[in-house]
């Protein structure tokens, strides 16, 4: 207990002689994990809004000729039902079409009541329960008589599936090269300090003090600085964050249909993640900033 | 209590010590001599482990310091008191504060602290400057303060780096005295010095070397000729001094 106070004491008075040092390097760290945190919620909203398209899309629609009847379709319906993938298959009129398309313009639904004809056509939606069998179901359905267009959505999901991925790739890479990069700057740092202290570091060699005694106080110096920066990155996140929902938030409902993920979810899961990113960007650097000059 | 066993240390391009075996037994109080470069405190940071032999064997305290895993360093470093010609204090410390230090950094108990850094003080004649700063001390107070440091832990074993080499004649001699004493009440000590004077007049066991070798081991006498001692000559210990400090220097800079 002694110990971690003398630790804890160390470290604050490091962290107070190297003050400028700190802070600079507070602020780099500061500034990668808000680019970190950028990628992040371009990554958590683009994910959010592929799975609900996913959800909203799995189904391939018939759109059929005015003049086929209702039993010609009715004829679709069941035989699509009868093959491997689908989980269901029904008959949707125009007016029906028209209701939902209203539906999803929300508030500026009444625009479309200007129109005289309603241009939709009727349609047969077939649910898939297996996106694989998507094109063998789609190039079935090419060969119904009386149908105007076959349309599925396999693409657009695929593509917004890439581009998660992608997204999700340069995140990553990305977040590699940030960390590196705050763990250098960490470890510069707290080497300027080791050096101020070299005198006192060689004598509590001579004197048989443990290498994690002596690493200790730039244990907490580095973790000090990864927490701070840590909690700074979070909150300006969070105001910033908090923004973007309440200016772009309803636009990006209306385009996407679907919510931006809301600012409490998304603090408290970063929360984690910065503290976790913080902790062992300090501890990294700390440690590389002494590996040399304890093994000497 | 100290024993090299064939012990060899190269460094890139020189040789630090050469096939080297040697027995230091508990109490004895020995002197290291030999000209500069001869290999003397490669032998003492062959001790500390502060470097690894490349061959040989070297026992401390029965315990096998060439196998020892790093985290075993520390414990054998608790049983070794250390001096050095430059003192080493802590400019920001008091004396009481530097000598506690060497306790502190150990987890020793407050009590335990409160006991023996008074002691050792006392024990150096020293009691009285507790409070000082090392820069309010003379050269002698402070290689004082230095020793209680060193001994402040009880250590079975005390090695002293040229001690007296930034002093003059009568305060090194003090100084021995202090040293003696120490060794009398039972801890062994390794000088390393090149003061010919003290030396012959201390009478203890006196192992020479050159080149890396053991050239002589025996009671008595520094066996050089005057030039090599650095109490008597002022422009070869300022040469020592500044060699050693452009070697420190060296040092620091290539590891990097
Ligand atoms: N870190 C090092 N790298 C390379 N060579 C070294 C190093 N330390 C010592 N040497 C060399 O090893 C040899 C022995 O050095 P050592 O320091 O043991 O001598 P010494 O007997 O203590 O000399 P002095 O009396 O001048 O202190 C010398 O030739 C020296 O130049
Ligand atoms: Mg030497």
């Amino acid at each position: 207990m002694k110990t971690f106070f003398y630790t804890l004491k160390q470290a604050f008075i490091q962290f107070g002689r190297n003050r400028s040092m700190s802070l600079i390097s507070i602020f780099a760290i500061t500034c990668m994990l808000l680019i970190l945190s950028l990628f992040f919620i371009m990554f958590i909203n683009v994910n959010a809004a592929a799975e609900s398209v996913k959800g909203d899309y799995n189904s391939i629609e018939i759109f059929l000729l005015d003049e086929t009847t209702p039993e010609q379709a009715d004829v679709m319906v069941e035989d699509m039902k009868q093959q491997k993938g689908v989980s269901d298959a029904f008959y949707k009129t125009k007016d029906e079409a028209m209701a939902e398309f209203k539906a999803r313009w929300g508030d500026n639904g009444y625009l479309l009541d200007g129109l005289a004809d309603n241009p939709l056509p009727n349609s047969v939606v077939v649910m898939i329960s297996d996106l694989e069998q998507a094109d063998a179901l789609a190039a079935h359905a090419e060969e119904y008589e009386g149908i105007e267009d076959v349309k599925y959505y396999k693409s657009t999901v695929d593509k917004l599936l890439k581009t998660t991925k992608f997204i999700q790739i340069s995140a990553i890479i990305l977040m590699i090269f940030l960390i590196i990069v705050s763990i250098i700057v960490v470890s510069n740092t707290i080497k300027l300090t080791v050096f101020n202290r070299s005198e006192e570091i060689s004598i509590m060699k001579y004197v048989g003090a443990t290498n994690w005694f002596i690493r200790g106080p730039f244990l907490i110096e580095g973790i000090l600085i990864g927490v701070i920066s840590a909690i700074i990155a979070l909150a300006i996140t969070h105001l910033l964050y908090g923004q973007i929902v309440d200016i772009i938030g309803d636009q990006v409902y209306q385009m996407l249909s679907t919510p931006m993920v809301p600012v409490g979810f998304l603090i408290y899961n970063f929360a984690w993640i910065f503290l976790a990113l913080g902790v062992s960007i300090g501890s990294c650097g700390s440690i590389i900033s002494m590996r040399k000059f304890l093994n000497a | 209590m100290i024993e090299f066993d064939h012990v060899t240390k190269r460094y890139k391009s020189n040789i630090g010590l050469n096939d080297v075996s040697i027995k230091i037994d508990e109490g004895d109080f020995v002197f290291l001599v030999g000209p500069s470069g001869a290999g003397k405190s490669t032998f003492v940071k062959l001790i500390l482990r502060e470097l690894d032999a490349d061959r040989g064997t070297i026992t401390v305290k029965g315990k096998n310091v060439t196998k020892m895993s790093a985290r075993e360093v520390p414990k054998l470093r608790r049983n070794i008191g250390i001096v050095f010609q430059d003192f080493r204090l802590l400019p920001k410390k008091t004396v009481y504060e530097n000598v506690a230090f060497a306790m502190e950094i150990i987890h020793k108990p407050r009590k335990s602290i409160k006991k023996h850094v008074p002691q050792a003080l006392t024990m150096m004649g020293i009691a009285d400057k507790a409070k000082k700063y090392p820069d309010e001390l003379s050269a002698g107070e402070q290689q004082r303060v230095a020793i209680a440091r060193a001994i402040v832990n009880r250590p079975k074993i005390l090695i002293a780096d040229e001690p007296t080499g930034n002093l003059d004649p009568d305060t090194a001699w003090e100084i021995m005295q202090l040293l003696n004493q120490i060794n009398q009440l039972g801890t062994t000590i390794v000088m390393v010095t090149h003061a010919k004077d003290i030396v012959d007049k201390m009478e203890k066991r006196v192992i020479a070397i050159e080149k890396g070798r053991i050239v002589r081991d025996e009671k008595g006498m520094y066996g050089y000729k005057e030039a090599l001692a650095d109490t008597t000559n002022m422009f070869d210990t300022v040469a020592v001094k500044k060699r050693d400090t452009f070697r420190a220097g060296f040092r620091r800079g290539g590891r990097k």
